[in-house]
C-alpha cells in the first residue's frame, strides 16, 4: 500500500489508511469532509480538481467567542435582525474547486442565502439568516469542510475598507475622452483647417467651430478631473521646494488646455485637444499598471493580524467567558485551549505548556513550560489547555511593545527620492530654460511667434514618455517577479532593491529551512536488533523530537515491546527480548559527560551502557553556500540570529571567509544594527522571517520576509520570498539593477523625441498634427521597448 | 446639411450609453476581482445528482 494518495487532500496516507466508499483517505477528518460533501450531491468538488481539500483541524471551542453579539456586530459587514453579511478571509482557497464548492455552501445549508468568493483576495462574502443560522455556526461549517476562516485582531477593527477605484474611473474618462476627440479631430486631421479660405470641403468648414467646441467640452473633465492630482502633486512639491516629475507634466497640460481654447475661441486653429486628453489617458494608464498588487497578500501586517479577537477569560465565579482581547487586564486567569495563541505576557497557573514560539523568534522546537513558570505572548500552545495569570495587557506585552518603535510609523516611500523624480528635477530646468531662450530670441526676431514658440516648447516637451518609462518597467518586472514567487510591495521596492549594498540575513527559518532537521549518530554502531527497538519505542512517542528522529530513521518492521514506558522530560525506557533501551536526555540514560551542551541531542544506552547519540542540526537551505559566495563579491553580509552560537562552526564553512555572525541578538538588537549600519551610508538589505524580525524589516531599506507558505504568516515587510526561491535571491537583485538600467535608457530613447519636438516647437512650425502623432508614438514606442525588454530579463529567470 | 447635428447628437448619445454603462459596472464592484468570474462561468448551474453507481456501471462500449 505504497504512495496511495488521499482522495480528499492528496497527502499520502502511508501512517494509517481509511477506506470508505472505495476511496482512501489519510485521516477521519477528511473522510468526514467527503462524507459531508457526498451526501449533499457535491462530489463534483472533486472532478474540478482531484485532491483539493485540506484536512479540517480540531476547533472546538475556538470559536465560542463568536456569540458574543458586540464581537458579532463588529465583524460584519451589514447586520440587521435576520439577515447578516460577512466577509471571511479563508487561505485555504487556491483552485477552482475551492470557488466551486464555497459558492454551493447553501447546498449545505439552506440559510445561507448568498455567497461569493473573491479568489485573487481569498475572501469570501457571506449572506445568511442569522436568526437560522448564527455566525459561530457558519464559520464552524467552514471548518467542518476544511476552510477555516482566519478572524484576527485586525479585522476587527478595520473591517470597511472599500476598494479604491477612483483611478478606474479616471482612465475611463480620460479613455472616453480621448477617442471621441480623436474621432472629432479627423476633419482637421484631413486639413480642412488650412483650406478654410481656398474653399475646401464646404459643408465641414461650415461646422468647423462645433466640432471644435465639442472637443473642448469633452476635454474640461479629462483636465479638471482625470488630470486634476497632476496638479495636486506640482503644487504639493512646490510648496516643499520640490522639482518633481509631475510639475512639467501638469504645466504641459495647462499649457495645452489654455492654448487650445484661446486657439479655437479666437479661431486661430484646431488646438490641441487629441494631444491633451492622450497624454492624460497614457499617463493614468502608466499609473494603473503600476498600482496592480498583490491583492491577496498582506504586506502591512503587525501584531495585530496575529492576534485572535477574543479569549476566553475565567471569571471570579469560576466561569468561561469570552472577552474581547483588548480588555483583557493584569490579574485575569485566561484560559489558552490547543493550538491557540498567547495573546498576553502572564505566569502559567495551571497545566502543562508546550509553546510554539516559531512566530516570535522563528525556532521551531516548541518550549516546554511548567506551572509558574513566565510564558510571553506570541507563543502559541501545542497540547492540551493551560490556564494562564495575565501580568500585563495586550499591547504592553514584550512582543507588541515593538510595536511601539517610531520606526513603524515612517513611511519608506516618502522618505526616498525616485529616479523618475530626480530626472524630472534637471529635466524641468533645462526645458524652462529652453522655453525663455527660445522665446527671447524669437522676440526680437518675429515678435508674434513669441508666445506660439514658448507654449509649443512646454507642450512638446511635456515629459509623457519619462512618466511613462519607470511605471511600465517597475510594473513588468512586478509581475515577473510575482511569478517567480518573489512578491513585492510596491514597484519603488524594485528601485531601493538596485541600490542594495549590504545583505543582512537571520539565521533560524531564513538560511534554514522549518520544517526538516537532520540528525546524525555519534558513537558505538546499533546491533540490528536495537535498531529496531530504537524505531519502535520513539513510534509511541508524542515529544517533536521523537517525531523527527522517527522520520529520519530507516524503515523496520513493527514489532512489540515487552515493555514501554515515558518519563515526562526526560525520555523513554523500553524492553524487548532482554534488551532494555533507554532514550532520552543524557541525565536520563546515564551519566555521561556531555562536552556540548548547545546542541541538540537524543542520547541512547542499551541495557545500562551507553551507546551514542543522535545530534540534531539545522538544515540550511539548498545553496545557501553558492547564493552567499556570489553575493559576497558585490555585496557586505552578515548574519545577526537570535540563537546561541552552537552552529558557530558549521556556518562558518558553509559561509564565505569572514562574513560576520552575530549571535543572541533580541529583535530591539536586530533593529539598532541595522540603524547603526546605515548611519554609515549605507544601504541594507533585512532578509527575516520571524517577528522578531519585524523591528529590523521595518528600519532597513529593503526588508524581505522568507515565508515556506506565503499565505499564512509574515511579518510587515517590503516583499515576501516563496522559501524555496532562496537560492535565485541574488539574481533577483541583479534583474532590478537591470531594471533600473532600462529606465535610464528609455530615458535617453523619449530625450530624442523632445528633441525632434524641441526642433520644430523652436522653429516656431508645430503644427496640431506633429504633435498628434510624435506624443503617442514617443509613449507607445516607450511602452513597448521596457515591456521587450524587461521581458528578456525575465526569460533569464529561474 | 443640418443632418450633421443629427449624426453628431446620435453618435454622442450612442458615446454616452457605453460611458454611463462603464460608471454603472465598475460602481457594481465589476472591476475589483477581474480573476473569479472567468472561473465561475465554467460551473455548471444545476448540481449533478449522483445516481446510485451500481445500476449505471457504464457498459463497456467495444465501439470506442
Amino acid at each position: 500500500m505504497h504512495n496511495t494518495k488521499c482522495y480528499h487532500c492528496g497527502d499520502s496516507c502511508d501512517k494509517s489508511t481509511i477506506e470508505f466508499d472505495d476511496k482512501t483517505f489519510c485521516c477521519v477528518g477528511c473522510m468526514t469532509v467527503y462524507e459531508i460533501l457526498s451526501t449533499n450531491d457535491l462530489t463534483q468538488f472533486y472532478e474540478l480538481q482531484s485532491a483539493a481539500g485540506t484536512t479540517p483541524k480540531s476547533i472546538e471551542g475556538k470559536y465560542d467567542f463568536l456569540d458574543n453579539s458586540d464581537i458579532i456586530e463588529k465583524l460584519t459587514e451589514f447586520n440587521d435582525d435576520t439577515i447578516q453579511i460577512i466577509n471571511l478571509y479563508i487561505p485555504h482557497i487556491h483552485c477552482s474547486s475551492c470557488i466551486w464548492i464555497l459558492e454551493n455552501l447553501n447546498k449545505l445549508n439552506a440559510h445561507i442565502t448568498n455567497s461569493q468568493v473573491d479568489f485573487p483576495k481569498k475572501t469570501i462574502r457571506i449572506t445568511y439568516h442569522s436568526n437560522q443560522i448564527s455566525l459561530k455556526e457558519l464559520v464552524l461549517l467552514l471548518a467542518r469542510i476544511g476552510y477555516e476562516p482566519y478572524i484576527s485582531l485586525d479585522d476587527f477593527e478595520n473591517k470597511k475598507k472599500d476598494s479604491d477605484r477612483s483611478l478606474i474611473y479616471k482612465l475611463g474618462v480620460a479613455g472616453f475622452a480621448f477617442g471621441n476627440v480623436m474621432f472629432l479631430s479627423f476633419p482637421e486631421y484631413f486639413d480642412l483647417a488650412s483650406s478654410a479660405a481656398s474653399g475646401g470641403e464646404y459643408w465641414l468648414n461650415e461646422y468647423q467651430q462645433i466640432f471644435r467646441w465639442l472637443m473642448f467640452i469633452f476635454s474640461l473633465p479629462v483636465v479638471f478631473y482625470a488630470g486634476w492630482d497632476y496638479f495636486v502633486s506640482a503644487y504639493k512639491g512646490l510648496r516643499a521646494k520640490l522639482l518633481n516629475i509631475d510639475v512639467p507634466i501638469a504645466l504641459g497640460i495647462l499649457v495645452l488646455f489654455l492654448r487650445s481654447t484661446i486657439e479655437i475661441a479666437f479661431q486661430l486653429g484646431s488646438g490641441f485637444f487629441d494631444s491633451l486628453t492622450g497624454l492624460v489617458f497614457f499617463l493614468l494608464l502608466g499609473k494603473f499598471f503600476q498600482q496592480r498588487t498583490y491583492s491577496f497578500l498582506s504586506f502591512e501586517r503587525d501584531y495585530k493580524s496575529y492576534f485572535p479577537i477574543a479569549i476566553t477569560r475565567i471569571n471570579a465565579d469560576g466561569k468561561e467567558e469570552a472577552v474581547p482581547v483588548q480588555n483583557v487586564i493584569k490579574g485575569d486567569r485566561i484560559l489558552i485551549r490547543n493550538e491557540e495563541m498567547i495573546p498576553v505576557d502572564g505566569s502559567l497557573v495551571c497545566g502543562k505548556a508546550r509553546i510554539d514560539y516559531s512566530f516570535v523568534s522563528g525556532e521551531s522546537e516548541p518550549v516546554i513550560k511548567e506551572t509558574g513558570d513566565l510564558i510571553f505572548a506570541g507563543g502559541k500552545q501545542l497540547k492540551g489547555v493551560i490556564e494562564m495569570i495575565a501580568l500585563k495587557s495586550v499591547s504592553q506585552s514584550y512582543l507588541t511593545q515593538l510595536w511601539g518603535n517610531a520606526v513603524f510609523k515612517t513611511d519608506k516611500v516618502t522618505s526616498f527620492q525616485n529616479l523618475t523624480d530626480s530626472i524630472g528635477k534637471r529635466f524641468t530646468i533645462s526645458v524652462l530654460s529652453i522655453a525663455f531662450i527660445a522665446t527671447t530670441f524669437w522676440l526680437f526676431y518675429d515678435a508674434s511667434k513669441a508666445l506660439n514658440v514658448f507654449t509649443a516648447v512646454l507642450i512638446i516637451a511635456c515629459p509623457c514618455a519619462i512618466a511613462l518609462a519607470s511605471p511600465f518597467t517597475l510594473g513588468n518586472m512586478l509581475r515577473i517577479f510575482g511569478k517567480k514567487k518573489f512578491y513585492l510591495k510596491n514597484t519603488q521596492t524594485i528601485e531601493r532593491l538596485a541600490k542594495i549594498d549590504t545583505a543582512i540575513f537571520d539565521k533560524t527559518g531564513t538560511i534554514t529551512t522549518a520544517q526538516q532537521s537532520t540528525a546524525f549518530y555519534e558513537g558505538m554502531p546499533l546491533t540490528a536488533e536495537e535498531e529496531s527497538i530504537l524505531k519502535n519505542t520513539i513510534r509511541a512517542s508524542n515529544h517533536p523530537l521523537s517525531r523527527t528522529l522517527y522520520d529520519l530513521l530507516k524503515e523496520q518492521n513493527i514489532i512489540t515491546l515487552d515493555e514501554y514506558e515515558e518519563h515526562v522530560g526526560k525520555g523513554l525506557e523500553s524492553v524487548k527480548n532482554k534488551i532494555s533501551m533507554k532514550i532520552g536526555s543524557a541525565d536520563f540514560v546515564g551519566n555521561i559527560k556531555t562536552d556540548d551542551l548547545l546542541d541538540t541531542s537524543i542520547y541512547i544506552s542499551s541495557n545500562n551502557s551507553y551507546k551514542g547519540r543522535y545530534v540534531f542540526h539545522n538544515q540550511y537551505r539548498d545553496g545557501l553556500a553558492s547564493v552567499f559566495k556570489s553575493m559576497a563579491e558585490t555585496l557586505n553580509l552578515a548574519i545577526l540570529s537570535g540563537d546561541n552560537e552552537g552552529e558557530k562552526e558549521r556556518l562558518e564553512n558553509l559561509l564565505p571567509k569572514l562574513t560576520p555572525l552575530y549571535f543572541n541578538q533580541k529583535p530591539e538588537n536586530k533593529l539598532e544594527f541595522i540603524k547603526s549600519l546605515q548611519q554609515q551610508g549605507k544601504k541594507v538589505l533585512m532578509v527575516g522571517d520571524g517577528l522578531n524580525d519585524a523591528g529590523a524589516l521595518a528600519q532597513s531599506d529593503v526588508g524581505i520576509a522568507i515565508s515556506e507558505n506565503i499565505n499564512v504568516f509574515s511579518p510587515a515587510c517590503d516583499a515576501i520570498l516563496d522559501a524555496s526561491k532562496f537560492k535565485q535571491l541574488y539574481t533577483y537583485i541583479i534583474a532590478s539593477k537591470k531594471a533600473i538600467r532600462i529606465i535610464k535608457m528609455s530615458f535617453i530613447l523619449s530625450l530624442l523625441y523632445n528633441c525632434i519636438g524641441l526642433f520644430f516647437a523652436i522653429t516656431g512650425q508645430l503644427e496640431p498634427v506633429i504633435a498628434a502623432i510624435l506624443m503617442p508614438l514617443s509613449s507607445i514606442s516607450i511602452v513597448i521597448f521596457t515591456t521587450i525588454t524587461t521581458n528578456l530579463i525575465g526569460r533569464k529567470l529561474t | 446639411m443640418s443632418v450633421i447635428y443629427m449624426l453628431l447628437i446620435i453618435s454622442l448619445i450612442v458615446a454616452l450609453i457605453f460611458f454611463v454603462a462603464f460608471i454603472f459596472s465598475v460602481r457594481k464592484g465589476q472591476y475589483d476581482d477581474s480573476y473569479t468570474p472567468s472561473v465561475r462561468m465554467l460551473f455548471e448551474d444545476e448540481l449533478v445528482k449522483d445516481e446510485p453507481k451500481k445500476f449505471i456501471k457504464p457498459q463497456k462500449n467495444p465501439t470506442k
